[in-house]
């Protein structure tokens, strides 16, 4: 059974916001789903009871003062916009927003 | 068919921090467009985030406040694509926020009420993009972004929206009083989302909700909730269903409308930050700060009225933490409580500032009580404590305006008043008791209003009998 | 024999002992990359200017008898990974063409520091996604011991520049391997330590809980040298680790006797005849050297790549989201919000980078999370509890780097998952996040073999101590590629 629909392969891609044409659809959804069949390895292990890791090496959270000096460096305006693809004055300037389906 | 409405409030809190809550750019509101940056907050590659020790301590004092359990916790991303959140997530708490539980206690209509939240969480602030009317492009400014915030999520147990406005204004006195933001709605540093469903009378089960948003006053809050509750119960009355949406609240209209449904759908992909390891919570850290924690607004309200305040005085003394603490200034100094609340709500509060120190107020007050002055001299007095920053004994003394309670000067004064005035004396002996009064003016006159009004008004009633 | 012949180690030396300036040296490498990587295609750029003056800035340096620091006046190149102030950084992907950082990272900061002179950024796969550099944006990079074939990825640019001598050490990152096996494909020695040993602050993220910075040189001391440089802890990354930092060249003399070395069987088993036999030859030495050869088993780790792939992709769909076209790099217009963003998304990343963003999006969503990342993450502390008790009973593990040899240009571009299982030795290391080491055992077909040396967290010492008696006992770490 496979995995993967290319309709999932669709929304994961809106999702993302990805442009997929029709055969990259085709194309991943064939590469998924050979991927996540090798993943189901996975469900043959018995999990149960065990903490999952998001730290390889436990740690405790460092905390930071509240001052300006802390972490350097701050950028001023014009190094802050100095990369941006589309400015207007000191703003960062993007195409009017409108909402898509997900 | 009888209905109830079912509220829960989402706050969120801007904490007052001087940088922000994971990078060290200010925190500070307004500025110049893009002014507050640095390569984490635009996001830059490579950049990762720190956290601000004096945000978790202004979360972890609120959770406090309002009888949390502070806990061990972790930070989520929670992944959006818009421009105003530069990294596409948000860094949030899902599965283990900071505080969980507690309860808020609030007043409505003089009358202790409750709800209890479910968590208190932390979270960073996006940045603003604003959109101009008919232009194809919008702007965006990450000023605001990352500063600290605390989400406050109500259970869905408030019933009206009074309560709701009442429960909002209790959240914004505490945070004022707590020191940890400006609760300033108008701002945006206190924020307010609410979820309204209607349900019969009776029932458990909690019916299909809204949620509304672009509410930004406290009246707007209210106005909303009620709007929404009518909407509702009109949609129930008329056998239609209600379905779940997000609403934004127009204040101009005084209406609320459906966001497209199109724009509601989320999945926003949660996962534990791998950049930040768990916050683990040291007890007696948490101990440390919870003994430090100052009385809390209801505690005080409770206290005042037990030194004799009603309910309503003691309501307008806790309002905010700066009043009640000089009102207990004025009393410390060993004044009648009823007397220093009188003089701060209607002397003190009706000024701008604190000009007059709360040692200084009880002075003038004590000048009152112990006959030195008037009270009418008093508020002369006040007036140029507050013109001058002298001390009121100065200003009686300098002046001469200690009150004149010796019988051997009064006694004359009182005497020549009546025989100056033979007709009124007429009149006071024809069963004009009255008149009484405008021989007191006499003396008082007489005496640029120093006279003790007791004594002279017992001295003329002897004169005159 | 020319400088560019000998390693880091002797080329802080010479300079140090001010036998050679560093002017001369950079002009020497700087000169080889001129002659040679027209073909091998190792650097994006070479900083001819800026390290010309960093070599300058070390004379006057010395001339003035300050201490210039432990690297000065060595060249060293850069994974184009780490952000560098002033100098385009892309990760090797179009998204990021023409980034000009305004911040330094911590390691770029710590190398010029010790005196370090950079000489430019170095090829890679797309944000450090694949295990041969053909994933890079720019054009892939050749196996400078046979240039039909791939250096291994994804810091193929710093093994091949290493190994060809364009460089005399190099600084690349390891996710699931990708320091280890191009190290491995190419005859150098590269090392990644354990997690949180070196900043990621200015390091491009791939998949955060994962990636560790790491050296590449000739030897494990020219490994010593430069990871000497960079480790330590750092305010601006949460997660580095604020033990101290102990003398890592001292390490690489000391003696091995009695150390117990992991093997790992199957594994082993997982080759053909000829590589088999090599890395058998290379845990024969370190039992002539004294070890003591333990078998040991990590049964959980085959399913290392299961897990790897879905927390790896997750973590990167999420990091990849902040290129949007918005403040920094490529933006491919739309008519509206939406479309600018799935347009610039789809233009700027290659194939590799949107294959791996859709399956870590898919492997987030509602719904699947538990089946996928979850699963995933509870996999990987069995994996961790596996090595934690093999660590009980040996010092170190020994194992083949890779699978096979530098294979062909183009020849595993077809099937994704044939590429993931390249990294079958080198992955449950990062998702444990252990050190791990990997240095020449000889050749197959007259290309590079690797042997991979497993360590406990922060047991960085004893696998220069390892490599360091193995590579005084064996000259393949010595053998240069033809010119």
């Amino acid at each position: 059974m496979s995995k993967i629909t290319s309709d999932e392969v669709r929304q994961t891609a809106t999702l993302a916001r990805l442009e997929l044409s029709d055969g990259e659809v085709h194309r991943l959804t064939r590469e998924l789903d050979a991927i996540l069949g090798y993943m189901e390895s996975l469900a043959s292990l018995d999990v149960s009871g065990v903490e999952p890791t998001t730290h390889a090496v436990p740690l405790d959270m460092p905390l930071r003062d509240d001052v300006l000096e802390a972490l350097e460096p701050h950028l001023p305006v014009d190094l802050a916009l100095l990369d941006a693809p589309k400015r207007h004055d000191a703003f960062f300037e993007v195409p009017k927003i409108i909402e898509v389906t997900e | 068919m009888k209905l109830e409405a079912v509220i829960g409030l989402e706050v969120h809190v801007q904490l007052a921090t001087r940088t922000k809550i994971f990078t060290s750019a200010s925190a500070a509101f307004g500025g110049a467009p893009n002014s507050h940056t640095d390569p984490y907050t635009l996001a830059l590659p490579g950049t990762l985030p720190v956290l601000n020790r004096a945000a978790v301590d202004a979360a972890m004092r609120l959770g406090l406040a309002v009888d949390c359990e502070i806990a061990s916790c972790r930070f989520a991303r929670k992944h959006y694509f818009y421009p105003d959140s530069p990294k596409g997530y948000q860094l949030s708490q899902y599965e283990e926020p900071l505080c969980k539980g507690g309860v808020v206690p609030f007043l409505l209509d003089g009358e202790v009420r409750s709800v209890r939240l479910t968590r208190i969480h932390m979270e960073e602030d996006a940045g603003k993009s604003m959109h101009l009317a008919g232009s194809p492009v919008s702007l965006v400014d990450y000023n605001r972004c990352g500063v600290p915030l605390c989400e406050i999520v109500s259970e869905p147990e408030l019933r009206s929206a009074a309560e709701a406005g009442a429960y909002l204004r209790a959240i914004r006195q505490l945070v004022r009083w707590l020191g940890i933001s400006d609760g300033n709605m108008e701002e945006g540093s206190l924020r307010c989302d609410a979820n309204v469903s209607v349900r019969p009378v009776g029932e458990s089960k909690l019916g299909t909700k809204a949620e509304l948003k672009n509410m930004n006053s406290f009246k707007h809050v209210e106005a909303a909730i009620e709007y929404e509750i009518a909407r509702q119960s009109d949609l129930v009355a008329r056998g239609e269903r209600v379905v779940q949406e997000t609403r934004l609240w127009n204040a101009d209209k005084g209406t609320s409308h459906a966001m497209r449904s199109k724009e509601q759908a989320h999945d926003y992909r949660y996962f534990p930050e791998p950049d930040l390891p768990p916050l683990t919570v040291d007890p007696a850290a948490v101990e440390r700060l919870r003994a430090q924690l100052p009385e809390l607004p209801l505690a005080r309200w409770r206290r005042f009225q037990s030194l004799g305040l009603s309910a309503y005085d003691a309501g307008v003394l806790t309002a905010d933490r700066n009043i009640a603490d000089y009102f207990d200034g004025v009393v410390r100094v060993g004044v009648s409580p009823k007397l220093a609340a009188n003089w701060i709500s209607t002397e003190v509060l009706s000024r701008d500032g604190w000009r007059v120190e709360a040692a200084a107020l009880g002075e003038l007050i004590a000048l009152i009580e112990n006959q030195t002055i008037s009270g009418k001299i008093a508020k002369d007095v006040f007036d140029k404590m507050w013109a001058t920053g002298k001390g009121a004994r100065a200003i009686v003394e300098g002046e001469g305006l200690t009150q004149v309670t010796d019988a051997g000067v009064l006694e004359p004064a009182c005497r020549a008043a009546v025989e100056a005035n033979p007709k009124q004396v007429a009149q006071y002996k024809g069963g004009n008791e009255k008149m009484i009064g405008f021989f007191v003016g006499q003396v008082m006159k007489a005496t640029q209003g120093k006279a003790n009004p007791a004594m002279v008004n017992e001295l003329l009633k002897k004169l005159l009998a | 024999m020319t400088i560019t012949d000998g390693g880091l180690a002797e080329v802080a030396q010479a300079i140090r002992a001010r036998q050679v300036s560093a002017a001369e040296v950079t002009d020497a490498y700087l000169a080889r990359i001129a002659a040679i990587d027209g073909t091998l295609k190792c650097f994006y750029r070479v900083d001819e200017a800026g390290a010309r003056a960093q070599a300058r800035a070390v004379d006057e340096r010395l001339a003035r008898g300050e201490d210039p620091g432990l690297l000065a006046g060595v060249p060293v190149g850069l994974k184009d990974l780490f952000v560098t102030e002033g100098l385009e950084t892309t990760a090797g992907s179009k998204i990021l063409e023409g980034w000009i950082p305004p911040y330094d990272g911590t390691p770029s900061k710590k190398l010029k520091q010790a005196g370090a002179v950079l000489v430019g950024k170095l090829s890679m796969d797309e944000f450090a996604m694949g295990s041969s550099n053909e994933n890079s944006a720019y054009g892939p990079v050749r196996n400078p011991w046979d240039t039909t074939r791939v250096p291994g990825g994804s810091s193929g640019g710093s093994a091949a520049a290493v190994a060809a001598g364009l460089v005399a050490g190099a600084l690349g990152t390891d996710t699931g391997g990708s320091i280890r096996q191009p190290a491995a494909l190419t005859g150098t020695t590269g090392l990644k330590p354990t997690y949180g040993r070196v900043s990621r602050y200015g390091v491009v993220a791939f998949a955060s809980s994962l990636d560790q910075v790491g050296p590449f040189g000739r030897s494990a001391l020219d490994c010593a040298y430069l990871l000497q440089a960079i480790a330590g802890h750092d305010a601006h990354d949460a997660t580095s680790l604020g033990s101290p930092v102990p003398d890592y060249l001292a390490a690489c003399a000391r003696p091995i006797d009695g150390l117990r070395v992991g093997i790992v069987r199957s594994w082993v088993a997982k080759l053909d005849r000829e590589l088999a036999a090599l890395v058998e030859e290379a845990f024969n030495t370190l039992e002539r050297l004294g070890a003591r050869l333990v078998d040991v088993t990590l049964p959980t780790s085959e399913h290392g790549i299961a897990a790897y792939y879905i927390i790896a992709t997750a973590e990167a769909s999420s990091n990849l989201a902040r290129y949007d076209g918005v403040r920094y790099g490529l933006r491919v217009p739309g008519e509206n919000l939406n479309a600018m963003y799935a347009r610039t998304r789809s233009a700027g990343f290659g194939d590799e980078v949107k294959r791996r963003i859709m399956l870590g999006t898919y492997a987030l969503r509602s719904g699947y999370y538990d089946a996928y990342y979850l699963r995933a993450q509870k996999v990987r502390t069995l994996i961790r509890n596996e090595f934690a008790r093999a660590f009980g009973a040996v010092d170190v593990i020994a194992t083949p780097t890779a699978p096979s040899v530098a294979f062909k240009l183009g020849e595993k571009t077809d099937d994704p998952l044939a590429m993931y299982l390249n990294d079958v030795f080198t992955i449950p290391c990062n998702l444990a996040g252990i050190p791990g080491m990997s240095v020449p055992c000889g050749f197959s077909q007259s290309l590079p073999v690797g042997l991979q040396l497993l360590g406990p967290a922060l047991g960085e010492e004893t696998l220069f101590a390892v490599a360091g008696a193995y590579q005084r006992a064996t000259d393949w770490h010595t053998r240069r590629p033809p010119a």
